[in-house]
């Protein structure tokens, strides 16, 4: 069964994949192979691209279809170089050097092949970049300045040709900005497996469209943003809450909350010029209530109180299967706290729905308690409070609107807010986050252990569910230094982990000398092949399963800084788990508020009545199929 | 129906008396045999056919495919018509010839979708290729040869017959082509070493191995050995298809089809180049003017900016839509010559122009995008009297 | 038909792929274009799920090949090369007594379904000029006057 999850899980052609560079051993006789560069001697392992090999060389060549985290393409052009030897100029990211090769980056023919190349793009690029949400983060603005462009040699677009799509509550489209990379079309299919956007038509109609070109809220898009993070210019984009958001704030008579999730605060220095990896969690408390906030919270909570919901259930159906014998208990439980995934699980395996915990996710238990316990304990009419949510993510606007999404008997959470729009909403403020002062969260629901903290990195829920089962369960703590359990840590597409229960407390007494078998996945690519192995009855002997829609988890969400890379979400998860580490509070179960809570309100309780009605949820069989709407 | 003649390709040849020969060979016998003809590709750029061959040969790989380019969809080009009505063996003989010369399991045709009606001819060879077991199992009782051929039909996309974007288009995708390397010799038909050819191509291997290759050298030159099949249509009293020695030129061919008062001669179709009939000393080889085999002959009442305009028109909808160059930059020509024809056209631009067209020829991804401009650019330039450059 | 055949399912013909295999998607998509004259909705999306694809996969390659598609046309389809040599030859005069004749423009389909006008690259048949193609037949050196013939022919 190892086989069959490790691997790529990429679809696109042989010739398109081979390209990726491997890490090879330099000294292994024949895997090396010779490059001139602009002059410049380098060996690199066989089979590198032009473009990472000029890389090593700190020798820059402009890019646009390329991108990390995907396929090659060799589609934009923008690349192209000089190869001794050949006729045509050649693509830097999808030339492979098998032999040894003369390039030079910036010859005559070059820099006018990329001066028109660029002058192409601009002609049906429609739009003005001071009226763009991606001004000064697009990457073909970046391409004209870099080529002194100062004018359109061959026109300029004046009217839009296409509608924009904005049927989405997480995601627009606007075709108009669209420069045909291909990247939203490689991350949809083969990075993401959604399968919703494509390049279609042919020739100068050639457009990425849904099938058959219905808004994107009629297809089975997930929400996941993936496309949006990979966008190299405005053409996709989420849907913008903050003048509302604004407005909520200038009503005094509102009572505005924002909870703030752990990843945009490991994330949000970026659009402030920090480097990736930079966790700012009190400095944003701090912007959070001079633009006028009246709390900020800590998603964290309902990290926690996730954990003691969501492990409990675990718990119950391990009972029921194990103890009650109960054909109809099932198991794997996975985890639902990723509305992308979710959504996903709806669309493609809707037979397995209730594989997926009942648990709410931490924003959206957030919002209801909001409206629930912290207004009646503050004696604040629910009506009068705006929740919104600082989400990493694209898919949580969607979320939120869900219909089932009113438990408090108001809408649970009024809006999501990406850490891109945050970051705006500060500037727009002329906050200088980096250098604000530290400050805490407000009370009650600012109190969140490191087992929250760490629900932003893929394999974090499944460590802060082990932390708390294992502890409850076995009466000790888990045997893991530092309480790091790495077999599910890191960025491997699908880990998995197996831990031995010893000796139980007398409660549980029936897991005595099981052995708990875990796995975890990121990116809905590999939530595929997880679910078609469940389907075909191989992940059986397993107990719990954590999904993530976006690669590296939550950190790598659709509403995070653009760019994203390997590198970056790298770094964001060490910000994650250093505050982990920093905590004295690392284990949900022991939050000091989510047992007043269950004290207090939830009095029988995790997955107790109240809590089922309050914190609990339930999903719908969508679907793949696309209907005439 | 009159009977063709020509020197190889419309020569009298026995059935299948190359393939009978080529199974008494050595596979590497074979293999030097078609490198030392010195044949090349008939589809117009020229690879030498004995090299493509050899490489896919000594590709490591179980699996390897055969497959015939007959989509053809240059305009002017017509020859396979011709080939797959009244020659439907000889091409298929080639196949089998080169899928025992690289070992393959398996071939396909890949037939344009305008020729749907002539599938039940190559089906009826098939079946009796099949029957007289010159297809299928163990062909010609060798153990080690075991191949069969598919008929695939395109379904109007004219950049299918680019090597990669066919071997795309048989895997089920758009007709969009690959990054190159790797090759299809190497990664071709689902990741397998593939050779591609035209039909015109398959179509000489068995008169070769009949004939053997002192017999084809006699045609041609020295650098482009053997003949090539002319589509020729336009302006002339006698269109049809020829077979023609390398080497002829243009001058002689517009006899050979009875053109008089001739403008120019567009060679090799829309992504060829258009002759004025000052050059028509010029040859057709692959060291002068390289041709997959269209023709299209213009008269003096011809507008040339109205054949640029076609042209681009043609790759303005045919064009894949994937590379910047091509997909841009034709619409790009296009509206230039519009403008030239207007004659709001300033020097400047037109400069511009050529500058995006040598864009289009250096750095689009795949061969016809880098074709694309070829008619425009030669047009420009070699016929200046048919438009004025404003100066504003 | 090789890749598979047409069966009822919840009182519709849709197509039963024989193959699981992506490389067979053209072939079927051409077998359900000849069938239907076009390729529905339903058949779309049922593929896909035959060949473990996505629907906007297989809408893209439609959308790609100029003999495919997914709207609704006429029984039969005219296709007029317009081709450099058919362009010489007079084909823009077969077009306009194509289109006076069936009372529509290029690219649209008469009002009995009938017949679409459509314009086309090359058909191979440029030694005929003008040449048309009806459905999967070649009709060359057509001129204005046979146009009244050729259309009887399917009426």
């Amino acid at each position: 069964m190892d086989k069959k999850l490790s691997g790529d899980t990429s679809r696109a052609p042989v010739s398109q994949r081979m390209q990726q560079i491997k890490d090879v051993d330099p000294n292994a006789l024949g895997s090396t192979v010779t490059v001139i560069i602009d002059g410049i001697e380098v060996k690199v392992p066989m089979g590198t691209t032009i473009l990472e090999a000029a890389k090593k060389i700190n020798i820059h060549i402009p890019t646009l279809c390329y991108h990390e985290d995907l396929c090659i393409a060799g589609v934009c052009r923008v690349c192209v170089v000089e190869v001794e030897g050949q006729r045509t100029l050649q693509a830097a990211c999808a030339f492979p050097i098998i032999h040894k090769i003369v390039v030079r980056t910036y010859t005559p023919k070059v820099r006018r092949a990329r001066r028109n190349i660029i002058a192409f793009l601009l002609r049906n690029h429609y739009g003005n970049c001071y009226a763009c949400r991606r001004n000064n983060n697009c990457e073909l603005q970046a391409l004209a300045k870099e080529y002194g462009i100062e004018d359109f040699t061959f026109g300029h677009i004046e009217n839009p040709r296409f509608t924009k799509d904005e049927s989405s509550y997480s995601v627009v489209r606007d075709m108009n900005k669209c420069v045909l990379c291909r990247r939203c079309e490689r991350t949809c299919i083969d990075l993401q497996e959604v399968g919703v956007l494509q390049a279609s038509q042919r020739g100068a109609e050639t457009k990425i469209e849904t099938y058959l070109d219905k808004p994107l809220a009629d297809v089975v898009c997930i929400n996941c943003g993936q496309c949006i993070n990979r966008c190299p210019t405005g053409a996709l984009k989420e849907q913008n809450p903050t003048n509302e958001i604004w407005d909520a704030i200038d009503d005094p008579t509102k009572h505005v909350i924002l909870q703030t999730a752990p990843s945009p605060r490991a994330a949000i220095g970026e659009e402030f010029g920090l480097p990736a990896g930079t966790s700012v969690t009190r400095k944003l408390n701090t912007a959070v209530r001079r633009i006028g906030f009246d709390k900020v919270f800590d998603t964290d909570f309902t990290a926690d109180l996730t954990i003691m919901e969501e492990g409990t259930e675990l718990l119950l159906r391990l009972k029921k299967a194990l103890v009650d014998k109960d054909p109809n208990v099932k198991l794997p439980q996975i985890t639902s706290c990723s509305p992308g995934w979710v959504k996903f699980c709806e669309h493609f395996y809707p037979d397995y729905i209730d594989y997926l915990s009942t648990a709410k996710s931490p924003q959206q238990m957030f919002g209801t308690i909001i409206k629930t316990w912290y207004a009646e304990k503050h004696n604040i009419d629910p009506k009068d409070i705006v929740s919104v949510a600082l989400m990493p993510c694209t898919a949580k606007k969607f979320e939120l609107e869900r219909p089932e999404m009113n438990d408090s008997g108001y809408k649970d959470v009024n809006y999501g807010l990406t850490t891109r729009e945050l970051a705006i909403m500060i500037k727009e403020c002329g906050i200088d986050l980096p250098n604000l002062p530290d400050e805490d969260f407000d009370n009650p629901l600012g109190v969140g252990s490191g087992a929250g903290v760490i629900f932003g990195a893929t394999g974090g829920v499944m460590e802060a569910a082990i932390r708390t089962a294992y502890e409850l369960v076995t009466g000790e703590e888990v045997p893991f230094e530092k309480l790091r359990i790495e077999p599910v840590r890191g960025m491997e597409g699908i880990k998995s982990a197996e831990l031995p229960i010893a000796k139980a407390v007398d409660d549980w007494k029936f897991l005595e000398g099981a052995t708990l078998k875990v796995m975890v996945g990121h990116g809905t690519a590999n939530a595929k092949k997880i679910m078609d192995l469940l389907s075909q009855g191989e992940l059986s002997d397993y107990h719990f399963i954590e999904i993530m829609a976006c690669p590296g988890g939550c950190l790598g969400g659709g509403g995070q800084p653009i760019p994203t890379n390997p590198g970056i979400r790298q770094s964001r998860a060490k910000a994650i788990y250093d505050e982990d580490e920093s905590l004295e509070l690392r284990k949900s179960h022991l939050n000091p508020i989510v047992a007043d809570i269950y004290k207090e309100y939830f009095t029988d309780g995790p997955c107790s009545e109240l809590s089922h009605k309050l914190l609990h949820t339930h999903y719908v069989k969508r679907g793949k199929k696309i209907e005439d709407k | 129906m009159v009977k063709r003649t020509g020197p190889v390709i419309f020569s009298e040849i026995e059935p299948f008396a190359g393939l009978k020969s080529a199974l008494e060979m050595d596979r590497s016998d074979l293999l030097s045999m078609v490198r030392d003809s010195k044949l090349k590709g008939r589809g117009g750029a020229g690879f030498p056919t004995g090299v493509k061959w050899n490489l896919a040969a000594t590709a490591q790989a179980d699996v390897k495919y055969v497959v015939c380019n007959a989509d053809e969809g240059e305009p002017g080009t017509f020859k396979d018509r011709i080939l797959l009505t009244e020659y439907p063996q000889l091409f298929v003989e080639g196949m089998v010839i080169g899928a025992y010369a690289i070992n393959a399991q398996k071939g396909f045709i890949y037939l344009r979708g305008e020729y749907e009606l002539f599938v039940k001819d190559v089906e009826k060879v098939l079946d009796d290729m099949r029957a007289q077991k010159l297809l299928g199992e163990n062909i010609g009782s060798k153990s080690d040869f075991s191949f069969d051929i598919e008929i695939r039909l395109g379904s109007g996309a004219y950049v299918c017959g680019e090597e990669t974007a066919l071997i795309e288009s048989l895997e089920g995708y758009r007709g969009e082509p690959r990054n190159r390397p790797p090759f299809p010799v190497n990664t071709g038909y689902v990741g397998h070493p593939t050779i591609v050819n035209n039909v015109e191509t398959f179509c000489v291997i068995p008169h070769i191995l009949a004939k053997g290759i002192e017999w084809f050298q006699q045609f041609g030159t020295e650098e482009s050995v053997g003949t090539k099949l002319l589509s020729i249509s336009g302006d002339c009293k006698n269109p049809g298809v020829y077979e023609v020695p390398f080497g002829i030129t243009v001058k002689e061919i517009l006899e050979m089809v009875g053109a008089d008062d001739v403008k120019a001669v567009q060679i090799g179709g829309a992504s060829g180049s258009c002759i004025p009939v000052s050059e028509s000393h010029r040859k057709i080889a692959f060291e002068d003017i390289p041709t997959g085999g269209s023709v299209i002959v213009m008269n003096a009442s011809r507008s040339m900016l109205d054949v640029a305009e076609n042209f681009l028109k043609f790759f303005e909808e045919e064009s894949c839509g994937q590379c910047t160059p091509c997909r841009e930059g034709v619409p790009v020509l296009l509206d230039g010559v519009r403008r030239l024809k207007r004659g709001t056209c300033t020097s400047a631009y037109l400069k511009d122009l050529l500058s995006a067209s040598e864009t289009m020829q250096l750095a689009s991804k795949c061969g016809l995008g880098q074709s694309s401009p070829n008619a425009f650019v030669s047009i420009v330039k070699n016929f200046e009297n048919e438009y004025t450059l404003t100066t504003q | 038909m090789r890749y598979g055949t047409f069966v009822e399912k919840d009182g519709e013909k849709v197509f039963q792929c024989d193959e699981k295999n992506r490389e067979v998607l053209l072939p079927i998509l051409q077998e359900i274009q000849k069938e239907h004259g076009y390729i529905p909705d339903k058949d779309m999306q049922h593929v896909a799920d035959q060949l473990g694809i996505h629907p906007v996969e297989v809408y893209a390659v439609v959308t790609f090949y100029s003999f495919l598609t997914e709207k609704k046309k006429g029984t039969y389809c005219i296709r007029v090369s317009n081709c450099l040599p058919n362009q010489l030859a007079g084909s823009a005069e077969v077009v306009t007594a194509f289109e006076k004749m069936l009372k529509i423009k290029v690219g649209e389909t008469t009002d009995d379904r009938k017949f679409t006008l459509e314009m086309t690259g090359c058909i191979g048949m440029c030694d005929q000029a003008p040449a048309i193609m009806v459905n999967e037949k070649l009709i060359g050196n057509v001129t204005p006057g046979m146009i009244n013939e050729i259309l009887g022919a399917y009426n």
